[in-house]
C-alpha cells in the first residue's frame, strides 16, 4: 500500500490506514494522547488528499480492531446490506462526500445508503467535511423515532430534562423537573443520573418520575442513567421504566470497562421491549463521546473520531429512542477547548445521522477545558441548524452533581423561538393544554415551576 | 447491613470522635440542604436587591452586596409565581439553579452574571496543591506519579497520572507495611480543595471504623497528580485485600470541594474501572456527608472482602 502525496512542494507519506485516518482529523488533545495527530497543519490537510483518493470498500476491509478480536467490529460488519454496499464500494471518500451534499442526493437515497455503510467509512467522510458541510449534511438526514411521543421530526426541537441532584433527593428532582417542564423541556425524556446506582433508590426514582407524568398526564418517557444492570433488575421487578439507557464504548475492551457487552445489552433490549410502559417501538437510549475507549486505552491505536462512528454503528443494533454525545464532558485531554468541543459535536451529530440513528448532543464542557457558556451555545445554534434531534434541558445548564456546564431549560425554548421550532407534537399539544405554551412560544404563566404544585 | 445498623455505626464512631474532639456536629444527609427558606409570599421584596446607589455631585456611586451569599443566591426571581411560598420551597430543596424566571425566553440579569461570577472562580480553583499542613495533621507522606509538567502536563496526560514514578515505588515500598486488609490513599485529582475540605471528618472514621472492625490499616499516603487508575500500582506493591482511594472529583460550577472514594479488591495491572466501585459527591452541606461516607467506604469494604470481588462482579455476587 501506498498513501502519499505531494503538498506545497514537500512530500508526504502515510504507513498505513489507522496512521492516515488518525492525521487527517482535524487537531484534538485526544488524537495528540494517542499518538496519531498531524504533526502540522500541513500534514493534516495532505492526509485529507490522500484520504480523499481512498475508496470505500478500504475502508471495509480496514475496521479499527480485526473482526475476529472484536464484537462491535461483528456487529457493524454483520449488519451490512451488501447489495447497498457494492453500489457505493468503489466511491473515493471523496466521491462520496460530495454525493451526500449533491442537490441530486435525497434524504431517502442518504438513507438507504446508511444500511450499506461501517463506522470507518462513516468516520472517513467526516474527515473531510468542514464544519457547515456537517451541518448541511446532517439536516439532510432526519431520524424520526417513537415512544410515548415522537423525536426528530423536521420542524420540532425537543429536550431532555436533566434533573440532577447531588443526593439524588426525590423533593428536590421534582423541583427541578417542575422547573423544566415550566420551560417546555422533557419531550425527549425526563432522564435522571443517580448518584446511587443501588436497586432501592434507582427504583424510587422511577416512581417519583412516573408519578409526575401520570398525575399531569404528559406524553413523554422516565429513565434513570444508572448501570444497566441495575435498571435490569428494575425491570423484572416491575418498575415503570420508560427508556432503558447505558453509555457505551466503541470497542469490546472498552465496553468491558464500562461493565457491557453485546451479550448484555441483548438481553436489556429484550427486557425494555417486553417491560417499558410507552407504546415504543424505541425504548433504549445510549450515550457516547470521543475519548472514551481511549480513556479505558481501548482504541487500539486509532483516533478517537473514528472509535466513535463505531458507538453509533453498535447503538443502531438496538433501534434507539435516543443517542447522544456528550461531547466536552470528560475533559481537556480528549477536547481541549471549545474550538474542539465544537467540532466533535458537529462531527458526532452527523455520523449519528448518517448512520441511521435518532441523533441529539449533549453540547457541554467541563471546568478545565477552555471554554466557556457562550461557545456552548454557539455549539448549539450551530447543531439547531443542522437538525440536531434534541439537547439536554439543566437548570441554567449547570449540572451540580455530574459537575460540568450544558444548555439550559432556556436555552431550547431559546432556540425554538430563534429557528421557528416546536416541542414534539404530542409534547406541545399538552403544553398547549396546561397553558405554558402557545404558537410556539412561551406564554406569561411559563417559567413558573410553582405552576405544578397543584394539579 | 442495613440502613439502620449503618445509621448506628456513624453515630457511634462521631460520638467517640466528638469526645475526642476530631469533629464539628455534622448534619446528616437526610437534612434538608442549607439554601434558605424565605417565609414571605413575596419573596423579591424581602431582600434588599437594590444595590446601595445614591447620586452627589461628583456622580453615580454603585455599591454591590456579594450576590453569592445565600440570601442572594437563592432568591426566586420569578416575576408573579403562583405560589409564592411553594416556590420557596421548591428553590430551597435543591442546588441547583431553579426559580431563576426569565427575560422573555433567556436568563434574568442576576442569575447570568452570577453564573459567569461561579464559573471564574471555579477557573482559578483548578491549578492550587493540597496544602502541606493537612498531609502532616496525617502523617501522609508524599509521592508522586509520573506526571513532571505541572498541572498542565496532568491535564492533557490522564495516562501518566496513572502511574506511580520509580522513587514512588521506592518509598511506598520502603515505608507501607504490605498484605494489610485495607489500604488508603489520599490524592489530588481535579481538585486539592475537595481533599482539604473533606479530609479531616473522613479519614479519622475511616481508620476508626477499620480497626474497630478488626482488620489490619495499611500505612496511609498521599498521591500528587494522581489519576484513578494509580490504585493498580498501589495494589500491586503493597498488596492488600482492599485498596481505598480518596480522590478530588472535577470541579463543580463554583463548587470544588466534592470528593470521591474509589474502592478496589486486589486491584492489579490491567484492572479497569469496571474492577471498581465509587462513592462519590461526598461534601458538608448538601452532598454525601463525609462521616457518614467514611462509615459507608468500611462497609463496602467488608462486603468486598467478603465475596472477594470489588466492581461489576461485586454487583453479580451480592
Ligand atoms: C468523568 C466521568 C465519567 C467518564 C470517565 C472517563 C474519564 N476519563 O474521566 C465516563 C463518561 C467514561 C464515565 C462513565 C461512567 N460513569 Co462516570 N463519572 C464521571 C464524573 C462526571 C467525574 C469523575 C471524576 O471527577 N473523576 C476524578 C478524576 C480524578 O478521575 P480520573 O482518574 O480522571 O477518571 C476516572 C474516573 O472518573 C472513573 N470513573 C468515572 N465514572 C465512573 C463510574 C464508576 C462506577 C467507576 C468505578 C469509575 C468511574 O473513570 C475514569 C478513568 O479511570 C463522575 C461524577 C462525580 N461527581 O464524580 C461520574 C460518576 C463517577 N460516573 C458514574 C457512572 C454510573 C458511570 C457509568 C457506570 C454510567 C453508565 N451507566 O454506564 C459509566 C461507566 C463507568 C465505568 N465503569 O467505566 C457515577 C457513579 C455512581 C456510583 N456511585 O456508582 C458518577 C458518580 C456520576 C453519576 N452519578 O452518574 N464517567
Amino acid at each position: 500500500m501506498l498513501l502519499r502525496t505531494k503538498l506545497h512542494g514537500k512530500t508526504y507519506e502515510f504507513p498505513d490506514i489507522r496512521i492516515l485516518m488518525g492525521k487527517a482529523n482535524e487537531e484534538k488533545s485526544g488524537d495528540h494522547l494517542a499518538g496519531v495527530a498531524a504533526d502540522t497543519v500541513a500534514e493534516r490537510v495532505a492526509a485529507r488528499l490522500v484520504l480523499a483518493e481512498v475508496p470505500l470498500k478500504v475502508l471495509r476491509e480496514t475496521p479499527a480492531i480485526p473482526y475476529d478480536q472484536d464484537e462491535i467490529t461483528r456487529v457493524i460488519q454483520d449488519a451490512v446490506d451488501d447489495n447497498i454496499y457494492n453500489e457505493l464500494k468503489d466511491k473515493t471518500v471523496g466521491e462520496f462526500r460530495e454525493w451526500i451534499l449533491a442537490d441530486t442526493t435525497t434524504p431517502d437515497m442518504i438513507r438507504r445508503a446508511s444500511n450499506g455503510l461501517t463506522a470507518e467509512m462513516i468516520a472517513g467522510v467526516t474527515k473531510l467535511m468542514s464544519n457547515m458541510d456537517l451541518m448541511y449534511a446532517a439536516k439532510k438526514i432526519p431520524v424520526i423515532a417513537y415512544c410515548n411521543n415522537t423525536i426528530g421530526a423536521p420542524g420540532t426541537l425537543s429536550s431532555r430534562l436533566q434533573p440532577n441532584h447531588p443526593t439524588d433527593s426525590p423533593e428536590g428532582i421534582r423541583a427541578e423537573i417542575y422547573e423544566g417542564l415550566a420551560f417546555g423541556s422533557g419531550d425527549s425524556v425526563i432522564g435522571i443520573n443517580p448518584v446511587d446506582d443501588s436497586y432501592g433508590s434507582v427504583a424510587r426514582l422511577l416512581d417519583m418520575t412516573y408519578d409526575v407524568i401520570k398525575t399531569w398526564n404528559i406524553p413523554t418517557q422516565n429513565c434513570v442513567l444508572a448501570h444497566v444492570t441495575t435498571q435490569m433488575k428494575c425491570l423484572e421487578s416491575g418498575s415503570p421504566v420508560g427508556l432503558v439507557f447505558q453509555s457505551i464504548a466503541g470497542s469490546q475492551k472498552g465496553n468491558d470497562s464500562f461493565g457491557i457487552s453485546v451479550g448484555l445489552l441483548d438481553e436489556a433490549y429484550a427486557l425494555a421491549r417486553k417491560h417499558c410502559f410507552p407504546k415504543g417501538p424505541n425504548f433504549m437510549y445510549f450515550e457516547t463521546g470521543q475519548g472514551s475507549a481511549l480513556s479505558a486505552d481501548a482504541h487500539n491505536g486509532w483516533d478517537q473520531l473514528t472509535l466513535e462512528a463505531r458507538n453509533y454503528g453498535f447503538a443502531k443494533r438496538y433501534s434507539p429512542f435516543q443517542v447522544n454525545t456528550v461531547v466536552g464532558f470528560i475533559g481537556p485531554e480528549y477536547l481541549y477547548d471549545a474550538r474542539q468541543i465544537q467540532r466533535a459535536g458537529l462531527e458526532d451529530h452527523f455520523m449519528g445521522k448518517l448512520t441511521g440513528i435518532p441523533m441529539g448532543v449533549d453540547a457541554c464542557y467541563t471546568n478545565h477545558a477552555r471554554a466557556d457558556q457562550n461557545a456552548i451555545e454557539n455549539l448549539a445554534v450551530m447543531l439547531t441548524a443542522g437538525g440536531c434531534n434534541y439537547f439536554m434541558g439543566l437548570p441554567m445548564g449547570d449540572d451540580s452533581m455530574l459537575s460540568y456546564q450544558s444548555t439550559s431549560y432556556h436555552d431550547t425554548a431559546s432556540l425554538r423561538q430563534l429557528f421557528n421550532l416546536r416541542p414534539a407534537a404530542e409534547f406541545e399539544k399538552w403544553l398547549e393544554s396546561i397553558g405554558i405554551m402557545k404558537n410556539g412560544a412561551l406564554t406569561e404563566k411559563a417559567g413558573d415551576a410553582s405552576f405544578f404544585l397543584k394539579r | 447491613m442495613d440502613d439502620a445498623k449503618l445509621a448506628a455505626i456513624v453515630e457511634a464512631v462521631v460520638r467517640e470522635l466528638k469526645a475526642a474532639g476530631a469533629v464539628k456536629p455534622f448534619a446528616s444527609s437526610s437534612d434538608t440542604p442549607p439554601a434558605p427558606v424565605l417565609q414571605t409570599s413575596s419573596p423579591a421584596s424581602t431582600v434588599p436587591i437594590k444595590p446601595h446607589t445614591a447620586a452627589f455631585s461628583g456622580g453615580l456611586t454603585i455599591d454591590l452586596p456579594d450576590p453569592v451569599t445565600p440570601e442572594l443566591r437563592y432568591r426566586p426571581l420569578v416575576k408573579n409565581p403562583k405560589d409564592a411560598s411553594g416556590l420557596n420551597a421548591l428553590v430551597a430543596s435543591t442546588t441547583a439553579r431553579i426559580g431563576v424566571g426569565r427575560a422573555g425566553p433567556r436568563y434574568s440579569t442576576a442569575s447570568l452574571l452570577l453564573f459567569q461570577g461561579d464559573h471564574a472562580v471555579t477557573q482559578d480553583a483548578l491549578y492550587r496543591d493540597v496544602d502541606q499542613k493537612l498531609l502532616n495533621e496525617f502523617n501522609l507522606f508524599t509521592v508522586e506519579t509520573k506526571v513532571t509538567g505541572g498541572k498542565q502536563e496532568y491535564l492533557l496526560r490522564p495516562d501518566l497520572g496513572r502511574l506511580l514514578n520509580d522513587e514512588a515505588k521506592r518509598i511506598i515500598n520502603e515505608k507501607c507495611q504490605k498484605n494489610v486488609n485495607i489500604q488508603v490513599v489520599v490524592g489530588d485529582g481535579l481538585s486539592s480543595q475537595a481533599v482539604e475540605s473533606n479530609l479531616r471528618q473522613m479519614f479519622p472514621v475511616i481508620k476508626q471504623g477499620v480497626q474497630s472492625a478488626n482488620l489490619t490499616f495499611g500505612t496511609p499516603f498521599f498521591i500528587k497528580h494522581a489519576r484513578v487508575g494509580v490504585m493498580n500500582d498501589v495494589g500491586e506493591l503493597i498488596k492488600p485485600d482492599v485498596v481505598i482511594l480518596l480522590i478530588g472529583e472535577r470541579p463543580g460550577l463554583g463548587r470544588a470541594e466534592s470528593m470521591s472514594a474509589y474502592m478496589g479488591y486486589k486491584p492489579k495491572y490491567g484492572d479497569t474501572d469496571a474492577d471498581r466501585d465509587v462513592v462519590c459527591n461526598i461534601f458538608e452541606n448538601g452532598g454525601t456527608n463525609p462521616l457518614e461516607a467514611g462509615a459507608f467506604v468500611v462497609q463496602i469494604a467488608q462486603k468486598m472482602r467478603q465475596h472477594q470481588a470489588s466492581g461489576v462482579k461485586l454487583k453479580m455476587a451480592k
